[in-house]
């Protein structure tokens, strides 16, 4: 429903199917987003949510009614050509990386939206009526907000995209005062805005401040984003997912059309559930991920730091000989395994067991990789069966009836001190249960420290085996040594 | 925009919010990647709103709107064709075992 159309001149046959489309278009949207959560209708639905764009956008076509579209269409091949191209290439070890990159283009539209509207107002002398004071602070707070949170969106997801493409170090920057820093850079751009709307008679000036606001919160984006680390990004993307949609529907108030704002609080709100999910499985607040600066150093003293003592370690054929004989098995992958690019290694070496009579399961723990479901994206490319993945939640009591763990690439999410040492930054975080099978081998470059920097007692347990190396080349020499022995 | 029509935007705003969390959570964890994506390609219906910078017609002469609407055309269609497309990808290779 467009509020501003309604609002002045007659009603056009136009304006009144274009209605009907958007209004059709909503509740598809509606419809999909409830489809994607559920693995058996999710492909289904993502196909409605698609014909729902199309359907909004013909509306779009239809309302305008005789216009001149070639800066749109032009705009259409442009954008269509890139995203196509990139859906086509990308592969799955890079999805975390691609979807940091699409909510920062989602922003960028969305704040250009918002500038757009009010240069497109400029000419019309409506400026004051949508700025002004008859009324129109809510349409000015609008305007300035749909720029802060659409430019935010845009630098911080860039700054993501580069730390999770390695373009940049993982590592939390921490820059000095950095809060009082993000608070001035928040407090300047809304007072700008409120000095927007006193100087509205002065348009050039107006402008002038909103292409100001947009650049400070420019940097912004860049100084939330840079302090957190790359363990922390499942987190960071969800948020910014979010941010994507709240542009988008703040966008639609500065438009004035309903269906913007429908769909935009749909993704605000699947966003906002993603980023709770996360936090709650690491144990930590919102705000702690945010302003924290986790991982920023080595944790000193306490249960963090020290020597290993007493650590075994194992080669592939030694892993090949016991896992051989084991009843029931249980994978447990980490980011390792997706830098290693070891999925299609890991299925192999799980058929081959598998045929041997053993039972294979995974357990993914909801923080694993770099976003979330990330381990369980790159199982499937893999072909691995969806029935053969399971929560933490479902197989943590089952471990201790497990003949063989084999940790790839996992570190912090199989920690034991999370649960026994309250000095631990880990301390309170939900981890998987792995020492309490019987034998647990654990896939690894070297000791180093995860992403938190801890020491993890899991390499001290008597039943555990370090399997130094690549995850992939040792893999391929377990999947080596089971094809001959 | 009249007040009445930026409040009656407002509920629809809280109401979408409210039956988003209702439709989303409890969604498998297998599923988080292509809702993120998909939902990402969802956020891309800012693109009514670029369209509508980028045309020209009456009431819409070409001027500095123009040109950013079509930037912001483009950057909506790349979050639409492309998070379509590859949570298409994605949920094509969740398969069961039978």
């Amino acid at each position: 429903m467009n509020f501003v159309a309604s609002s002045s001149g007659p009603l056009e046959w136009n304006y009144i199917a274009a209605n009907f489309g958007y209004l059709a278009s909503v509740v598809m949207f509606m419809l999909a987003i409830m489809r994607m959560g559920r693995v058996k209708t999710a492909r289904s639905g993502n196909f409605l949510a698609a014909a729902a764009m199309l359907l909004a956008v013909v509306s779009s076509f239809v309302e305008m009614g005789k216009i001149n579209p070639a800066f749109i269409v032009a705009g259409l091949i442009i954008g269509g050509a890139v995203g196509a191209i990139m859906a086509k290439r990308v592969q799955m070890t890079q999805m975390p990386e691609m979807v940091a990159l699409l909510n920062g283009f989602g922003g960028l539209a969305s704040t250009l939206v918002g500038l757009a509207t009010f240069y497109s107002l400029l000419g019309g002398g409506t400026l004051s009526m949508m700025m002004g004071r008859e009324g129109g602070w809510f349409g000015a707070i609008n305007l300035v907000l749909t720029l802060i949170v659409g430019s935010v969106t845009f630098t911080g997801s860039v700054i993501a995209f580069l730390k999770l493409s390695e373009k940049m170090s993982g590592r939390p920057i921490l820059l000095p005062m950095r809060h009082v820093l993000n608070v001035l850079l928040l407090v300047i751009p809304l007072a700008m805005g409120v000095a927007a709307v006193w100087f509205v008679s002065n348009p050039i000036l107006v402008g002038l401040i909103l292409i100001g606001i947009v650049l400070i919160t420019f940097i912004l984006g860049v100084t939330i984003v840079i302090p957190i680390g790359g363990g922390d990004m499942p987190v960071v993307i969800s948020l910014l997912n979010s941010y994507s949609g709240i542009a988008a529907a703040l966008a639609g108030f500065t438009i004035g059309e309903a269906v913007l704002v429908v769909s935009g609080s749909l993704v605000g709100a699947s966003g906002m559930i993603l980023t709770q999910i996360m936090c709650k499985a690491m144990n930590r607040s919102l705000a702690n991920v945010m302003f924290g600066g986790f991982g920023a150093e080595p944790a000193a003293g306490g249960g963090g730091g020290g020597e290993y003592v007493g650590v075994k370690a194992a080669d592939a054929e030694t892993a090949a000989m016991i896992m051989q004989d084991a009843q029931s098995i249980v994978i447990v992958p980490g980011y390792g395994m997706a830098v290693a690019q070891a999925q299609h290694a890991v299925r192999e070496m799980a058929k081959i067991l598998e045929d041997k009579g053993a039972s294979i399961r995974y357990a993914v723990h909801p923080v694993a990789g770099r976003m979330p479901g990330h381990m369980n994206v790159l199982l499937a490319e893999a072909n691995v069966p969806y029935e053969q993945l399971f929560e933490m939640d479902q197989i943590n009591d089952d471990f201790r009836n497990v003949d063989v763990v084999l940790v790839i690439g996992a570190n912090d999410t199989v920690n034991p001190s999370a649960k026994t040492d309250k000095t631990s930054p880990l301390f309170g975080m939900p981890v998987m249960n792995v020492e309490e099978a019987k034998t647990v081998f654990t896939m690894k470059r070297s000791l180093g420290g995860g992403f938190a920097q801890v020491k993890n007692t899991l390499f001290e347990c008597p039943n555990n085996y370090m399997v130094y190396g690549d995850a992939r080349k040792t893999l391929e020499e377990i999947i080596k040594a089971l094809k001959e022995g | 925009m009249d007040t009445g029509a930026i409040l009656m935007l407002l509920y629809v705003f809280v109401l979408a919010c409210f039956a988003g969390y209702q439709l989303i959570s409890k969604v498998p964890p297998t599923l988080h990647t292509p809702l993120m994506s998909g939902a990402n390609a969802i956020s891309g219906i800012t693109i009514l709103g670029a369209m509508l910078a980028a045309r020209i017609g009456p009431g819409a002469p070409f001027n500095a709107s123009t040109i950013l609407g079509m930037l912001a055309v483009a950057l909506a269609t790349i979050n639409v064709v492309g998070g379509f497309m590859v949570t298409d990808r994605m949920m094509g290779m969740f398969k069961s075992k039978n």
